[in-house]
């Protein structure tokens, strides 16, 4: 038993090798360790999506994994995804629509959405609710995050935008 | 907040889970996918000093169908793997109904339905399920493996019938017989959320008459509760307006919720009733027939 793990994954497309302390989780390290701080930490235990960030392809709360339990890991967050122009258009979205209000779920919001839109293309607006209803914007804008994602959808499926 | 101090191991087989296990000692945790666990370290509520991270143990994992009667669900399976997998929305439609009523995605990504079980949230779906369907509890320890029927499994809050070093290896579900109707619903206050109440169902159906039905509460007491007398009320009987009064009737003597934050226990008897009505429309098909 240590108290210092060793772990060593791939973060954004980079080899990363650390040693972590073994309550360390994963957004306190991508932020406190590795300088990525585009992952938020909110709440802390799991309930307000702030963290999102994608492990092995799939998105998850970034407070309830431990940075020791993800050695061999990809995780790509939102700074991996932005300079991969992945979600240019969520993003495009978001600035057009104003659904980046103050910003701090924003990049949890992307990445969830971004998820939705990966299983499914076309969802209606109940359905990006549904999907997007684990992620709080305090400042409770988020019929201009409905909007943004279903135009998004739109424009990918070749339709008008709604 | 943070979690406290830890120390974390990884078991690479199963037979090391245990040796360290054992090692750390009796208040070690075991990590699945965490999705309680690590939001009661970080509440601070538990303090295991020790972690065995289990979630690479191939032994705990799979879905496949054995036999022609049974589904075994390895207890590593998360959340979203139940959801999507053909051999679970073909033959347990109920649990392929109440996974999207877990969380959210990025939770039903990680959590698992061995940790769901063994953590036993008297509000989580999964163990009311387990019982309204007549899962077994596949239970391991480092010598030996034995089967728990899921309505025995549960015995108080937050409380299974796990041994000291014992966890749960799989779940074992029958496969839902040719004219079974299943159904889960609750009621929440934010999707995704506990339950401040809901019910899994399950009825065989002969014609309109309702066969062995299975009503199965939670989030109204400190476990899984089964409504005998509700069931007794509607076995053999048709889910007309007078039946399903007369079940509801019943419901007050098989549940009596304990008052949360979420309301008085009154509060809750009237959601279940409200639940137990829904429920009941839905096995009989009579939602189905309105839509039409």
């Amino acid at each position: 038993m240590s108290a210092e793990i060793a772990i060593t994954l791939t973060v954004n497309g980079e080899r990363v090798a650390r040693r972590v302390e073994a309550r360390r989780h994963l957004v306190d390290f991508l932020r406190l360790d590795l300088g990525l701080m585009g992952s938020h930490t909110g709440c802390e235990h799991g309930f307000c999506g702030a963290c999102t960030v994608r492990v092995n392809g799939a998105i998850v709360r970034g407070c309830l994994v431990l940075a020791a339990s993800l050695d061999g890991a990809q995780v790509e967050t939102i700074e991996g995804v932005s300079d991969s122009g992945e979600i240019r258009d969520l993003q495009d979205a978001f600035i057009a629509r104003n659904a980046a209000q103050c910003g701090y779920c924003t990049p949890g919001m992307l990445l969830t959405a971004a998820d939705l839109l990966k299983h499914n293309p076309a969802p209606t607006r109940a359905q990006i609710r549904e999907h997007l209803s684990g992620n709080y914007c305090r400042c409770t804008g988020y019929h201009a995050i409905v909007d943004a994602v279903a135009a998004v959808a739109a424009k990918r499926n070749g339709r008008a935008t709604p | 907040m943070k979690a406290p101090p830890l120390s974390y191991v990884r078991a690479a087989t199963l037979s090391e889970a245990f040796q360290l296990w054992r090692d750390a000692g009796p208040d070690a945790r075991l990590l699945a996918g965490g999705q309680s666990l690590l939001a009661t370290l970080a509440f601070r509520l538990s303090d295991p000093g020790t972690l065995v991270d289990i979630v690479r143990l191939h032994e705990l994992r799979g879905i496949s169908q054995v036999g022609g009667t049974t589904i075994r669900v390895g207890a590593l399976a998360t959340h979203a793997e139940l959801g999507r997998h053909d051999l679970i929305r073909r033959h347990l439609p109920l649990i392929a109904e109440a996974v999207p009523l877990i969380a959210h995605a990025a939770v039903r990504n990680r959590g698992t339905i061995g940790g769901s079980l063994a953590f036993a949230d008297p509000a989580a779906e999964l163990p009311a399920c387990c019982v309204a369907l007549d899962a077994m509890i596949v239970a391991r320890n480092a010598a030996d493996e034995r089967r728990i029927p899921a309505a025995q499994f549960f015995t108080g809050l937050y409380a299974t019938a796990l041994r000291p070093y014992e966890l749960i290896a799989a779940v074992e579900f029958p496969i839902a017989k040719p004219g079974e109707r299943t159904a889960v619903l609750e009621l929440a206050r934010r999707s995704g959320d506990y339950a401040m109440a809901g019910v899994a169902a399950k009825t065989r159906l002969a014609g309109a008459t309702l066969i062995e039905p299975q009503l199965v509460f939670f989030g109204v007491g400190d476990r899984p509760v089964v409504a005998e007398r509700a069931m007794a009320t509607i076995s053999g009987q048709q889910a007309l307006p007078a039946t399903i009064a007369a079940a509801q009737a019943a419901l007050a003597a098989d549940l009596d919720p304990p008052a949360d934050r979420h309301g008085s226990g009154r509060t809750k008897r009237h959601f279940a009733r409200v639940l137990l009505a829904r429920a009941l429309a839905r096995l009989a098909g009579l939602d189905e027939a309105r839509a039409a």
